[in-house]
Order: structure tokens, then C-alpha cells, then sequence
């Protein structure tokens, strides 16, 4: 052989090799893509230290609070000597460095910020004043090169505002700041509970805001309080003391003798051990408390009728270690907890999962904080010391519970499965409950099998083994072209056209349901009775031809006097009787209409029957049908069930067509006459929305990821078995 | 005997009831009613698109009636789209008050166009609301380029500032009319010609010079020379550009001033510009013959135009055109990898449980929704290939990207992968079907195994592959959802081919038909005017889709006609 044609031939096998190796790859490749992006979602957080940074401090006062800003470059400390310190992270310097109160020089005694997400900070003084004042930073970019400009603003003025009466010191304190008012309470070293209100009012002729104040008064026992937190409705104050009780106020109801009533009281522990610290959460509606025990919980109001009671949600598992503080994230509804031996726990709330316990070398620190986005924890010891741990934390609201479980959402009555992945505020609580999607993949796939596995089936079999040939031979084209239409056709009209008809036609759809079947054997009954000469004139196996007008007829009949027929029985409005009088809710685009649709999609899937005719029982004197029945049926029972989960297994990753004929609303509803949100639709509706990487991006590809594996592994059952026939069968 | 024979001489005893019912002869009949419930649902579907895509083109007759509802009467004027039965107590309890008895009273949609002077294009009235109902020789309608129909009596022309015609039921206004609507279109042909073709070629190169420029920056080879030669190219760009500005707005000029009169159906006599007006008719004096002649002008005009008024007027030239570009690219794609992986999977690797593993997993893949192929593309080709590939050869453009977004060659090359499972069964089973004693022939004459493949397998099997590709290109035009993720947009400001360099444009968005009837069926904020182009835009895309089934249909009859003799 010339080397050149041997040259050519081992070049064509190498290339025909690794052609076909590679596109056998990157079908593989699919698989694993989406596995790699949905990995993280499911990894556990990782901190390192990153830097130590000695702070350059002028004073020795203790710090009381810590904030570090957007970018984490710098940092505000708040000292017991009331002054306010921004230091840059990278480099210790101080930037800026000032006295938080102008005017006189009374003593700090509380700093309390505002909530997880807010620059307002709350400062209490020895002569029972409040001061509010919140931190910004201006970011401008000299030569390229980001600068940070911090400064502190008075957003309510300079003017400390008096909150204890008597002039004694403010021991604890909650404010809350909103559109509506200003909102403070507080108590004195004296044992006294202050709550003052400012409600916000527009002076409708200059257009200023004006503040109005009125002072509650309370009607409680003297109590020595651990902590005081205001919620973001301004419709709760809550209460918790040393001992590990609560007590909520309404601050909207008022006793007749003027007091605010208490709405509920009671103990946060079970066993009845003492707090050991708590805080809120984002967005100002549940209490986080720990107790000395190790017990860590979270609570938030629950209305039961007309009462609301603080309800315990969720226990998070701390090992059994005594909290010290717990810091609630920015941006998430997630926290850091750290407890006496150095530990740092990282939680979340709605995965209810725990990311982490790591030692941090807590115990000499002061104060801590995280930067808004989550990803730094900052701890300062006694001398200024500051240590930063770098925080990997990107999806902590994911897991098995939070998809798959019922899971109970900040507000809500009860704990549901809800999907709602996104909102227009910054606080929101982000539900990612597949089990209101799976459940409506399920219910429009089984009301399309429910339609077409029986006219499939049926169609098969009759196809196969009692239809002429001629007759077949122009029927599998219109099935052909069946399987062809695009499904954003049938979407289109199931949509535009099929909804509203059925919607307007109710009676005439279910009398065609009822009446078909009755029609049909009746024309079939009265067939037999015909004179013979009359029936062979039409060849045999062309019952499906000599239907068709009758099918016709029955249809055309039933919506020809679906009027009449809804005057006699509904009071001329079907639709009114279902929702009235059988009090069901009807939606136009319902799973009525995708179940007639996607039956049409998935009919010709079911079709594709394999053949196995058997004319030796005929031979033996058996009817069509016994033999159908006795000798048919068993072997082909197979290949219909194979056909039947190839189906399902495109009425599940259907698209178009619910997304076009339902209302893609995402609840948990078996009702026929109501919509549903499918795994794939929610994929098409909201995968342009997800921002790159973030965790509702990657759950939209665990959604992929759970439709490729269901039909992957529908249709491999569906393959083998179709295989073992061919085998068993295949001599026949 | 054969089973049908047998059928019927049983039957022939014609015995009792029960008889009939055990021989099982009632279900073989409710199996064949399946089989024509499932054929008369396609050739209603089918039917269906027809008729309301057909007809949408077909101009009808202008009605002119009074309508009196609450002892007033209004005139209306409009052409009748669709009639309802609805009971009167339905019409009763939505706060109607009806004069007949009923129980059924007839409704019936009028389309009365004048969106900008009525409020709404279409109007439900009752039957029995109707009086004195003629058809008008003179009344007009008038197709315009905003807010939809006009239906109205033409009362006079003025073409620039001067009046050339006045006078209704009057063929000399009607002419001075027709010719004034001609000129103004040649002089908005030009107006479109310069603006697309002229000025987007200028604003292309203007891009290029400041790519140009910011890669010279990113190299750090920007050099004043350089510098200098390119702010000269930008120059004598902006001084094309500027003349260009002028004659565009002396053309404009020339149609300002040109309107016409005409008298609504209320009475009011208002001012419209001819520069708006597509097409106006008098469809009521129309032969039979030039309506036709009329209907095949729409239905040209919907095939070859672009599309106006956020896509419910006009044509969908962009989205056949885009669909194309993205199917031709597919295929280009799809092809090569498709036939190698089959013939592979046939010809080279050795038969035994990997590689009928493969094929269950080829098979599996054609069951993957196609949405999951979407979340690929858009994941892994678009944000990692994409990304990837701007930061090497598109840094200048950054951060804008090129690729790292949704476009044609990714929406092309996702599809390509999921069409790839098509065309290797296809292939395989072609390949199948050529007789062994063919290839050892070949070998035995001493050829390799590469000219067998390449002279005498391929060859043969070349139909199967044809058929295979069909059937792919078939699924491509009809699949959306993945479309959705990686590439469609509802409206592509420019063709992806075009005169400038590289001409075609892989990176842009491009319009298709199937998102097409997505988006103006379910996303348009005027359904109801949208719908009948709607259903003429899904006959069009089903016709396609036939035919290219059809096709492969037919090639798969004539291969196997062929090849039946080698198999025996």
C-alpha cells in the first residue's frame, strides 16, 4: 500500500476517533456542567484569617460598637468616651476622629444601632438624652484610585433629644426610624421603661416634615431588662430579660387607661434557663436569643385570629456552647454567632442550616462586626487590635429542608412551601420552595397523560392491528406532522384561543367527554345491526375513517347546544356555577386547557408503539379481540409502558406550552379548573432575570439539573426495556 | 383467512346484545374513534391556523350602521370580525340592558380602527343594537404606521401646504390622494435607505476607529502619530455624517407638509399626515379580482416587510430571516459532528456494552427538555466560552461584551447540540442499513478502510444523513425555549448580515419566527390587534416545518426503495 493512502487512512481513524469520542464527551459534558454549577449551593462556609492590624488609638476608652463600611476598607468605633473614630483597615490610620455630641460633654452610656441594615445609630447619655446619628461614606476616584470620605450626619439634628423625664442615665435602647415616624424606647438606670413617639407629618402648605411627639407610658413592674428591640413595623416592643422571659408590647393598642397593652408574655427557654444574649434579625421581624444552656432559637410575632403571640420558629443546633453575641448579616437572614470558647457558628434562617464552627480566638475581643456583604468578620481586642477572617459564605439559604420541606417564612401564619425568588426590597426573605413547582410539573404532566395515554394507546393498538393498510398509510403522516408541530403553537392557541373557548363553552367541553364515548359505541351497536351487503361496503379496518364524521357530529352537537343545555342546567353560566355555587376557583388558562394541549404534544410520542402482530391465534379461532387481549396485549404491555414514560418524560420538561396556557402562578392546587408553575417554565421565566452566580441563578440550575436527571433516568428505564422486548421478542 | 374476514363473518350472525359486546367488537371501534380523535385534532389545528391566517389579509367590507343603546344612537363604522351567541343573562348580570327577548342575543366585534381618536381598535356590540347597516362605496381605510387602521371618508389632499383636491365620493381626491401616498413613500424609501444602509455604515466605521483607538491604549502603543491618523478617519467620517444629516432633513421636509382630511364616522373632520400612511383602499368598491390582487400585495408585504408598531403590524421579514441565518448555521454545525460520532459509533469502535451505553445515552439525550439545553448555552457557552472569549480577542470592546452575551452563534450552537442526537440516529440507522458485503467488497478490492467510508459508505448513506438533518432542522424552527435563554430578542434592531465588515454577525441578537408568536401573542400590549398576525405568523411557521418534514418523509421512502435489493 502507498504510505500515503496508509498515512490517509490512519489520519481518518484518529480523526474519526476523536471526533466521535468528542461529541460523545460533550454530551457528558452537560451533565457535569450543571453539577458544577450547582455544587456551591451545597458547600459548607470557609473562613481564614486574612489580616491583624494594630489600630492607632489615642485614648484608652473601651469600644462599644464597631461598623465597617461597603468596600471593607474602613471601619467606625464607637468608644465609651462618645467619640467616633474611622479608621482605614489596610493601614491602622486613623482618618477621622470626633466627638459624637458637640455641645457639652455628658457620658455616653448606650450605643444601639438602628438594625442589622442600618447606618442610624441610637446613643443614650447619662442625662437621660438620645442623640441620632448615622455614618456615611462618599466614594470618589482621584487619579483612578477609590478614595473613601466618612463623615457623621444628625439626621434628626445636633439637639439631643430627652427621653427619661427625670434626667437619669439610659441604660438600654431601641430606636427605629421609618417613613412613618421616629420610634424611641428605652430604659434608665432607675428601672424605668421610656417610649417616646414621633409620628412624621407634612405641612401640606410649606411641604417640611414636621415631627409630632407623644410619650406612651407603660404599665409594668420594674424589672432589670437585658435587652429592648423595636420591630420594623413600629408595632412591637420587645422585652427580654436576664431570667429568659418576654414580654411584647403593641404599641398601636391602647389600654382605656392609656397604657400600651401587652400583647404577650412569657419564656423564650423551654427548660427555663437564662438568656445569654440575642439580637434581631434582618429586616426587624425575628428575635434571635440564646441561652445559657447552648440553646439557640428564633422567634417572631405569629398572628392566631385576632392575637399575635411571639412564636419560637426554629432551634439551630450550637453544640451545646453558651452564646456570647450574635451578629446578624446585612443582606441575608443569616448570622453569626460567638460563643465562650472562641467559636465562631455561622447560620442561616430559612435553610436552617449551620455553615460552620471554627475557632476564632474570640474571648479577648471587645467588638465585632461583619462588612455588609457578608464576606469579612472583624474582631478588635482591648488593645486595638483588630483581626479580620475572611468569610466564604455564597449560599447559605439552600438545602434539602428549605427546598423540599414545608418551611416557615418570616410572617407567615404557618410553615409552607412557597416559591417567590424575588422582590423589590432589600430585606426580603427569599423563598425557594421547589415543592409548589415539582408539584405543578406533576399536575399538568398527569392531566396531559390522562389525555393522551389513553387516546395514544388505544390509537396504537388499533393502528397496529385492526387498520387497513391503505388506511395507515395515510394516517402516519398526520401523526408525523403531529409530532412535528413546534409546541409554541400549541402554547399559542391553547392560550389565545382554546382558553377562552373553553372558558365561554364549559358545557359543551364536559357534555363532549360524556357523550363521546356513548356516541361512539352507539353508532358502533347500530353498525352491527346494519344489513351485511350495506356494511361490506366499506372494507374492514376502517372504522377510524367511517368515525370520523361521527366524532364530528358529537362535537359539533355538544357546542351546538352547550347554550341551550348551560340555560337548562347552569343558569346559563357554567362557569358562575363552579365558582358560586361549588365555591371552586376558576382561572381561564387552567390545568384543563395545558392537559388538552400538552396531550397533543405528547400523543404522538406514545404512538411510536413497536409491532409485534400475531395472526396464529386468529388462525386458532380466537376473535380479534381475544386475541388482542390474550396474546397482543402481554407483549406489547412493555413497549406501551416504554412508550408511556417517554411521554411523561416530555410532558415534564414541557415549556412553551405552559408557559403560554396557564397563568404560571406557583401554587399547590390539584383543582382542574386552576393554573400551576412548572419546573421548566420557571426556568424560562426567571433565568434572564438571576443575577450571574447568585444562589437564585444556581437553584434555577438545580432545576435543570432535577429535569435532566427525572427524564434521563424515565427514558433509560423506558430504553432498557424496550431493548429486553426486542430480545425476548425479536424471533417472533 | 385474514382477521377482517373472520371479523365480519362473526358478525354476520347477527346475535344478540351481549354477544356483541363480549366479542369485544365495542372497544376495537373505541380504539379506532382514538385514532380519529387524534387525526381530527391535527387537521382542526390545522385548519384553524388557516382560516384565521388566511384570512387576516383578505380585505373586507366596510360596514356603516347606527347603534342605539340606552335611547341614543351612535354611528359606527368598521368591519365585522367575529360573532358571539351569549345568553342574556350573562349580558344581564354584566349590567346590560337588553330590548329582545333572548334567550341568546347575537355580539359581534367590530374593528373600528382610530386607536388615537376612539380609545380602542375594537368595539362588542348587540345585534339588536343595530340599525340602518350598509356598506359605504366610499369609505376608506387606511393602513398607517402608528396607532393602527383608520376607517373614516376622504375629504381633501393637500401636498406641501397646498390643497390639491377636495371633496368626498370624489375619484379625483381619491387619485390626488393615491399619488400623493406614492410620492411620500418613494421619498421615505430613501429616508430608510440612508438611514440604515449610509449612516449605519458610518456609525460602524466610527465604532471601528474607537475600538481601534482603545486597543491602541491597551497596548500602550498610542502614540500621537497613531493617534492622529485615527481622530483624521473620525473626521472625515463626522463630515460624511453631517452632510448626510442634511439631505436627511431636506427629505423630511419635502414630506412635512403633506396631509389629508378625513371625515370620521362621528362627523369630525380631522388632519392626518400622508407621511404615516402605508397603504389606503376602498375596499367596498373593490372587484373581486383586485381584492385578490390586493390580498397577495398583504401577504407580500407580511413575508417581506419589517415589522411596525411593536410588532403587531406589518411583516416578519427579520424573524424568517433570522430563523434561517440560526437553522443554516445549526446545520453547518450539526453535520460533520453528528455524521462522525455516528460513524464512529458504527463503523469504528467495537460493538459491546459501551457503546450500546452510548446509544442509550444518545437516545436519552433527545428526551432532555429542551429548556435544560438552554440553561447550558446560556451558562456554559454563553457566560464561560463567551466571557472567556472576550477577554482574549474583545478586551477593547469590554466592559460592553461581544460574545459573553446571548446571540446567533450561540443560540446556533445550542441547538446544534441538541439536534445532535437526531441526526446520529439518523445517520446510524442509514448506516446500518448498508449491507456488510458492501464494505468488504470494497476492502477486498484493497481499498482502506477510509476510502470504503469515504467513496462507498458515505455516499450511500448520504439520504439517511439528508433525512437526518431535515428532521433536525425541523425540531430547530420550532424549538423556542432554549431560544428564550441564549439569543432572541423581540425586536433586533438590524439583520445579523449586513455590507459591513465581517457581514455576518455572529454576536447580535436576531429575531425568530416561533418567539415571534411568543411575544406578540403573550408580551404585546395590544393582543386583540396582534392575534390574526399572530395566527398567519404560527401557518407560516407550521407550513415550513411541514414541509421540510415532508421532505424528509419522502427521501427516507425513496432510500429504503433504493437499497431494498442490496438487503434481500
Amino acid at each position: 500500500m502507498a504510505p500515503w493512502r496508509h498515512f490517509k487512512d490512519r489520519t481518518a481513524t484518529v480523526v474519526i476517533s476523536a471526533g466521535g469520542g468528542a461529541v460523545l464527551m460533550s454530551i457528558l459534558l452537560i451533565f457535569f456542567y450543571l453539577v458544577y454549577e450547582i455544587l456551591p449551593l451545597f458547600s459548607s462556609a470557609r473562613i481564614e484569617v486574612a489580616t491583624e492590624q494594630q489600630l492607632q488609638l489615642t485614648t484608652a476608652t473601651d469600644a462599644a460598637y464597631m461598623y465597617v463600611e461597603e468596600q471593607g476598607e474602613m471601619s467606625l468605633i464607637v468608644d465609651t468616651g462618645g467619640h467616633a473614630r474611622f479608621s482605614e483597615l489596610a493601614s491602622g490610620a486613623s482618618v477621622l476622629y470626633q466627638p459624637l455630641r458637640q455641645q457639652d460633654s455628658v457620658a455616653l452610656t448606650v450605643v444601639s444601632g438602628e438594625s442589622a441594615d442600618s447606618r442610624l445609630l441610637g446613643l443614650g447619655y447619662a442625662d437621660g438624652t438620645v442623640l441620632l446619628a448615622t455614618h456615611e461614606y462618599r466614594l470618589s476616584y482621584p487619579d483612578d484610585k477609590r478614595l473613601i470620605t466618612p463623615r457623621i450626619e444628625y439626621p434628626h439634628g445636633e439637639d439631643p433629644i430627652q427621653i427619661a423625664a427625670d434626667g437619669s442615665a439610659l441604660a438600654l435602647l431601641a430606636v427605629r426610624d421609618t417613613e412613618a415616624g421616629l420610634v424611641i424606647a428605652a430604659q434608665s438606670i432607675s428601672g424605668k421603661l421610656w417610649l417616646v413617639r414621633y409620628t412624621k407629618e407634612e405641612n401640606f402648605l410649606s411641604g417640611e416634615i414636621e415631627l409630632e411627639r407623644e410619650e406612651l407610658t407603660l404599665d409594668l413592674a420594674r424589672k432589670d431588662y437585658a435587652a429592648l428591640y423595636l420591630g420594623t413595623d413600629q408595632r412591637w416592643l420587645y422585652l427580654l430579660d436576664k431570667a429568659g422571659a418576654y414580654q411584647v408590647i403593641d404599641l398601636e393598642r391602647e389600654d382605656a387607661g392609656g397604657t400600651q397593652q401587652l400583647a404577650d408574655a412569657g419564656r423564650l427557654f423551654a427548660d427555663g434557663s437564662e438568656l445569654s444574649t440575642s439580637n434581631m434579625l434582618l429586616g426587624g421581624i425575628s428575635l434571635l436569643a440564646a441561652s445559657t444552656g447552648g440553646e439557640l432559637s428564633q422567634y417572631f410575632m405569629v398572628r392566631n385570629g385576632k392575637e399575635a403571640a411571639l412564636t419560637k420558629i426554629r432551634s439551630f443546633d450550637t453544640g451545646g456552647a453558651q452564646l456570647l453575641q450574635l451578629l446578624p448579616e446585612q443582606r441575608r437572614k443569616g448570622f453569626l454567632a460567638l460563643d465562650a470558647d472562641g467559636q465562631l457558628q455561622i447560620f442561616h434562617t430559612t435553610g436552617q442550616r449551620k455553615l460552620l464552627s471554627q475557632s476564632v480566638d474570640y474571648r479577648s475581643t471587645q467588638v465585632a462586626a461583619i462588612t455588609p456583604r457578608a464576606d469579612a468578620l472583624l474582631l478588635m481586642d482591648q488593645s486595638g487590635k483588630l483581626s479580620q477572617w475572611n468569610i466564604d459564605n455564597e449560599h447559605p439559604e439552600i438545602s434539602f429542608s428549605a427546598l423540599w420541606t414545608k418551611v416557615w417564612y418570616e410572617s407567615y401564619p404557618e410553615p409552607d412551601y412557597i416559591w417567590q425568588s424575588s422582590s423589590s426590597s432589600n430585606d426580603f426573605e427569599p423563598k425557594y420552595s421547589f415543592a409548589p413547582l415539582a408539584f405543578g410539573t406533576l399536575k399538568a404532566a398527569f392531566y396531559a397523560m390522562l389525555i393522551a395515554a389513553p387516546l395514544a394507546i388505544c390509537g396504537a393498538i388499533y393502528t397496529a392491528y385492526f387498520m387497513a393498510p391503505a388506511l395507515r398509510r395515510k394516517i402516519k403522516p398526520l401523526i408525523e406532522l403531529m409530532e412535528a408541530l413546534p409546541t409554541v403553537i400549541l402554547g399559542f392557541l391553547a392560550g389565545l384561543w382554546l382558553a377562552p373557548f373553553v372558558e365561554a363553552n364549559l358545557t359543551g367541553v364536559f357534555s363532549v367527554l360524556l357523550l363521546m364515548p356513548l356516541g361512539i359505541l352507539g353508532f358502533a351497536f347500530f353498525w352491527s345491526r346494519l344489513p351485511v351487503n350495506l356494511r361490506t361496503l366499506v372494507p374492514d379496518g376502517w372504522h377510524a375513517a367511517i368515525l370520523i364524521p361521527v366524532v364530528c357530529g358529537v362535537t359539533w352537537l355538544c357546542f351546538a347546544l352547550n347554550d341551550s343545555v348551560e340555560l337548562l342546567l347552569f343558569n346559563g353560566d357554567m362557569r358562575a356555577w363552579i365558582t358560586q355555587d361549588l365555591g371552586i376557583s376558576f382561572d381561564q388558562r387552567n390545568a384543563l386547557v395545558v392537559g388538552i394541549a400538552m396531550g397533543m404534544a405528547v400523543i404522538p410520542t406514545i404512538f411510536a408503539v413497536p409491532k409485534h402482530l400475531s395472526y396464529g391465534s386468529l388462525a386458532l379461532g380466537a376473535t380479534p379481540w381475544q386475541t388482542l387481549v390474550g396474546v397482543v396485549i402481554p407483549t406489547a404491555s412493555p413497549g406501551i409502558f416504554s412508550g408511556l414514560m417517554i411521554g411523561l418524560g416530555r410532558a415534564v420538561g414541557e415549556t412553551m406550552i405552559v408557559l403560554m396556557a396557564t397563568g404560571n402562578t406557583p401554587i399547590m392546587d390539584a383543582n382542574i379548573f386552576e393554573g400551576m408553575r412548572t419546573l421548566a417554565a420557571n426556568i424560562a421565566v426567571e433565568v434572564p432575570e438571576a443575577e450571574v452566580d447568585s444562589s437564585h441563578f444556581r437553584i434555577l440550575f438545580l432545576a435543570a439539573f432535577v429535569l435532566f436527571m427525572f427524564t434521563f433516568v424515565v427514558n433509560t428505564i423506558a430504553e432498557i426495556i424496550r431493548q429486553r422486548l426486542r430480545v425476548k421478542y425479536g424471533s417472533l | 383467512m385474514s382477521a377482517t374476514e373472520k371479523d365480519s363473518l362473526y358478525l354476520q350472525k347477527r346475535a344478540g346484545m351481549l354477544v356483541w359486546v363480549r366479542s369485544g367488537e365495542p372497544l376495537i371501534w373505541a380504539n379506532g374513534a382514538a385514532v380519529s380523535i387524534s387525526v381530527i385534532a391535527v387537521v382542526g389545528l390545522i385548519l384553524l391556523l388557516a382560516v384565521r391566517g388566511f384570512g387576516h389579509f383578505w380585505p373586507n367590507d366596510i360596514m356603516q350602521s347606527g347603534v342605539v343603546y340606552d335611547g341614543r344612537e351612535s354611528a359606527q363604522l368598521g368591519v365585522l370580525v367575529e360573532e358571539k351567541q351569549v345568553s342574556g343573562e350573562q349580558l344581564r348580570s354584566a349590567g346590560m340592558t337588553l330590548n329582545g327577548a333572548g334567550p341568546f342575543f347575537n355580539r359581534m366585534l367590530f374593528k373600528q380602527g382610530n386607536r388615537d381618536f376612539l380609545g380602542s381598535d375594537f368595539v362588542w356590540v348587540l345585534e339588536e343594537q343595530l340599525v340602518d347597516s350598509h356598506y359605504p362605496e366610499w369609505a376608506m381605510v387606511v393602513e398607517r404606521l402608528e396607532w393602527g387602521n383608520q376607517y373614516g371618508f376622504l375629504h381633501s389632499v393637500t401636498v406641501r401646504g397646498e390643497r390639491v383636491a377636495e371633496g368626498e365620493a370624489d375619484t379625483q381626491t381619491w387619485q390626488a390622494f393615491q399619488q400623493a401616498i406614492e410620492d411620500s413613500l418613494a421619498v421615505r424609501d430613501e429616508i430608510h435607505r440612508i438611514e440604515r444602509k449610509v449612516i449605519g455604515s458610518i456609525n460602524h466605521n466610527m465604532e471601528a476607529v474607537r475600538l481601534a483607538e482603545r486597543k491602541l491604549e491597551l497596548a500602550g502603543n498610542a502614540t500621537p502619530g497613531a493617534l492622529a491618523e485615527l481622530a483624521e478617519r473620525r473626521a472625515v467620517l463626522d463630515a460624511e455624517y453631517r452632510v448626510l444629516q442634511q439631505k436627511l432633513a431636506a427629505l423630511y421636509d419635502s414630506i412635512q407638509d403633506d396631509y389629508y382630511q378625513i371625515r370620521l364616522v362621528d362627523g369630525r373632520i380631522v388632519d392626518q399626515a400622508i407621511a404615516k400612511v402605508v397603504r389606503a383602499t376602498l375596499p367596498n368598491q373593490m372587484s373581486l379580482l383586485q381584492k385578490m390582487g390586493q390580498y397577495l400585495a398583504k401577504l407580500w408585504e407580511f413575508l417581506s416587510t419589517e415589522p411596525r408598531e411593536a410588532n403587531t403590524e406589518g411583516g416578519v421579514f427579520p424573524a424568517i430571516f433570522g430563523t434561517v441565518m440560526m437553522v443554516l448555521l445549526m446545520s453547518v454545525m450539526v453535520t460533520p459532528f453528528g455524521v462522525v460520532a455516528a460513524v464512529y459509533l458504527r463503523e469504528y469502535a467495537r460493538q459491546g456494552l459501551v457503546t450500546r451505553t452510548i446509544r442509550i445515552a444518545v437516545n436519552n439525550l433527545a428526551g432532555v427538555p429542551s429548556i435544560v439545553y438552554g440553561v447550558f448555552g446560556l451558562g456554559f457557552f454563553v457566560y464561560i466560552v463567551g466571557g472567556e472569549l472576550d477577554t482574549l480577542f474583545f478586551s477593547a470592546a469590554l466592559p460592553s461584551p461581544t460574545f459573553g452575551t446571548p446571540g446567533l452563534m450561540w443560540a446556533s450552537l445550542t441547538l446544534a447540540l441538541l439536534t445532535l442526537p437526531v441526526v446520529i440516529v439518523a445517520t446510524e440507522e442509514g448506516l446500518s442499513r448498508i449491507p456488510s458485503a458492501v464494505r468488504e467488497g470494497s476492502l477486498a478490492l484493497g481499498a482502506t478502510r477510509a476510502e470504503t467510508l469515504w467513496r462507498v459508505v458515505l455516499p450511500m448513506a448520504s439520504p439517511a444523513i439528508m433525512t437526518g438533518l431535515i428532521l433536525a432542522v425541523a425540531r430547530a424552527a420550532g424549538e423556542v425555549a432554549p431560544l428564550m435563554l441564549v439569543g432572541v430578542v423581540k425586536l433586533a434592531p438590524s439583520l445579523p448580515v449586513d455590507g459591513n465588515y465581517p457581514f455576518v454577525h455572529l454576536d447580535q441578537k436576531f429575531m425568530h419566527l416561533g418567539f415571534h408568536i411568543y411575544d406578540v401573542g403573550f408580551q404585546s400590549p395590544n393582543v386583540e390587534a396582534a392575534r390574526p398576525l399572530v395566527y398567519a405568523t404560527a401557518l407560516l411557521l407550521v407550513i415550513i416545518i411541514a414541509l421540510l418534514n415532508f421532505t424528509a418523509v419522502s427521501l427516507r421512502n425513496r432510500l429504503r426503495e433504493r437499497y431494498k435489493s442490496l438487503e434481500s
